[in-house]
């Protein structure tokens, strides 16, 4: 498109009622003006009577920087002087330097949307006419490859079909965040390669995210990268373990995540697509790669997506982020590593005490039970489960205070030998204590999740080389 | 406007963005060498040519055939010759 000559510029759409009713005027001026150039976004036949140029593509709408129609211009030196949006008489005599246009028209109507800012047609209109702000490198497919598989071809994906990462997609998702495309986000292993925010856009286009979602995306990357994480050692591990993604605060229930029924299962797309893109960015950005650097003995099915939010509104006790010392106004991204879900069931138990031993009961058998000192795993509990203690007025404090002091084991069954068993430690080891924590400094990591229905929490297990790291999403 | 032609490269762009064919090997010792006949005309002598050839310095040869030239081999016969082989002799033309 070259440059646009002086003179008057209008354009319109017939679909917009303003438009019609200026229909009369547009003649009036192009009698009076001949400089007059009328841009038509739908139907080129319109205005009657005036020979108008076809923006069915919306190049000049785009260039011209429409949002409203109808949208009047002046022209001086190549350059825009004067704009009228929708119909102002006041405003069209200026723009014009005529009188007494459209003198049986009210004195003013408010236009309609122009058709180059609707939902959805902006981006195409970038990625056609624009300059690109992205520098991802550009991938040609061939006219007979099919997108989907091309994608599977180039490696690309965990097994799953992916969304394919159009330029168009890439930006749409991009407005979900304030951060430039270029804004560099971390390091990421194994491989140690810079990542953008765009990289990870693109990811997340993959993964099947939505706009919204990139504030928790890009936090939950950042949280990854971190030192105290250790994702390089966390996919390295012949264990099981991969990383997962809690979410607490107000940006769960805003972008519709998922903390009750089947939290820690299949079915919601913010839960599934946020997991999936940090995936996908140690795969394609860091070179993470399943028999590459990837040496999980066996892995877990979480290594495809493993988020969830915490169920925070009608519980009685402070969530996880809060114990971190965020304010309940916060949103946080939380990350563990993870080994997979136990699950533990207690119908029985009414007192709170007696579900504490049920539940260290089954937390002594994480990794094995002659394991002390055990990295903390997260205790899902349930809301039936919370109500045990809420009901009775126990502080999640007390709940930890009496679980860790049952989370203790007996010097004499951990010991090498001791139930028939080799492994264990040496008598010397334990020293004078009688007793040893089940877990590390009894940091047992406590997330409330799940539907109102079911007597059952869960263990999800967790990986020694990695520490747990919360983080602010700022919007 | 096909709007998925041009895909935003997801990776860290270490690798050429044309994929590269699979090398070569540097010699075909302790290797299976498979034969596909494609059923064009004559395609059978040429490649008992190559396979008494290939016999002779004492490798491993296996022969397919395809049912038709006119299509790509069937899957299985695919998977077959993928499982079977390190490198395959194809004859493309009468």
């Amino acid at each position: 498109m070259g440059a646009q000559p002086d003179g008057l510029v209008a354009v319109v759409k017939q679909d917009c009622p303003t438009c019609t009713l200026v229909e009369p005027v547009l003649r009036q001026v192009e009698q009076a003006d001949r400089s007059l150039t009328v841009y038509t976004q739908d139907n080129p036949e319109f205005p009657a009577g005036i020979a108008s140029i076809d923006d069915t593509s919306l190049e000049y709408s785009y260039s011209l920087n429409i949002e409203t129609v109808p949208t009047l211009l002046r022209f001086e030196s190549g350059k825009e002087v004067a704009r009228a949006i929708g119909w102002h008489r006041g405003e069209w005599e200026e723009v014009t330097g005529l009188h007494d246009l459209g003198a049986e028209l009210p004195e003013t109507r408010p236009g309609c949307g122009s058709k180059s800012v609707e939902p959805g047609i902006a981006e195409k209109l970038i990625v056609q006419f624009g300059e690109s702000s992205l520098s991802a490198r550009r991938i040609e497919i061939g006219a007979s490859e099919d997108e989907m598989e091309a994608c599977f071809e180039r490696g690309w994906t965990d097994g799953l079909p992916v969304v394919p990462p159009t330029e168009e997609r890439v930006l749409r998702i991009l407005e979900g965040t304030r951060r430039a495309p270029d804004e560099r986000v971390g390091i990421v292993p194994p491989n140690n390669n810079e990542c953008t925010v765009e990289k990870i856009a693109i990811n997340a286009v993959m993964a099947g995210c939505k706009p919204e979602y990139m504030p928790v995306v890009l936090t939950a990357v950042e949280a990854a990268l971190t030192e105290e994480f250790g994702m390089h050692g966390l996919l390295a591990t012949t264990f099981f373990a991969g990383p997962m993604v809690v979410v607490n605060g107000p940006i769960a229930r805003q972008i519709g995540m998922n903390a009750r029924v089947n939290a820690l299962g299949q079915g919601n797309r913010a839960n599934a697509a946020i997991g999936r893109t940090l995936q996908l960015v140690i795969r394609n950005v860091g070179g993470g790669i399943p028999g590459g650097v990837d040496r999980a003995m066996l892995g877990n099915p979480g290594k495809y997506t493993f988020c969830f939010a915490e169920r925070e509104d009608d519980s009685p006790w402070e969530s996880l982020s809060v114990e971190r010392g965020f304010s309940p106004d916060t949103s946080t991204v939380s990350l563990f590593a993870a080994s997979g879900v136990t699950p533990i069931m207690d119908q029985a138990s009414r007192e709170p005490d007696a579900l504490c031993r049920s539940f260290a009961a089954c937390l002594k058998a994480v990794g094995h039970p002659k394991s002390a000192n055990s990295p903390a795993p997260v205790l899902v509990i349930s809301p039936e489960h919370t109500s045990r203690f809420g009901d009775t007025g126990w502080s999640k404090g007390r709940f930890r205070e009496t679980l860790n002091r049952y989370l203790e084991i007996p010097v004499e069954e951990l010991v090498a030998g001791a139930g028939g068993i080799p492994g264990g430690i040496s008598e010397d080891r334990a020293g004078d204590q009688k007793t040893l924590p089940k877990f590390r400094a009894n940091t047992l990591h406590i997330v409330r999740a799940g539907g109102d229905a079911g007597l059952f929490s869960a263990i999800i297990s967790s990986w020694g080389g990695s520490k747990s790291v919360t983080r602010e999403i700022v919007v | 406007m096909n709007e998925t032609r041009i895909l935003l490269d997801p990776t860290s762009e270490q690798k050429p963005a044309q994929r590269k064919r699979v090398d070569r090997p540097g010699s075909l010792a302790g290797l299976t060498i498979g034969l596909l006949d494609i059923s064009k005309n004559r395609g059978d002598i040429f490649l008992d040519r190559v396979e008494s050839h290939l016999t002779e310095r004492g490798l491993t040869v296996k022969r397919y055939r395809k049912p038709t030239f006119t299509r790509p081999a069937p899957v299985e016969l695919q998977q077959q010759i993928a499982t079977e082989c390190d490198v395959v002799v194809e004859g493309l033309a009468d």
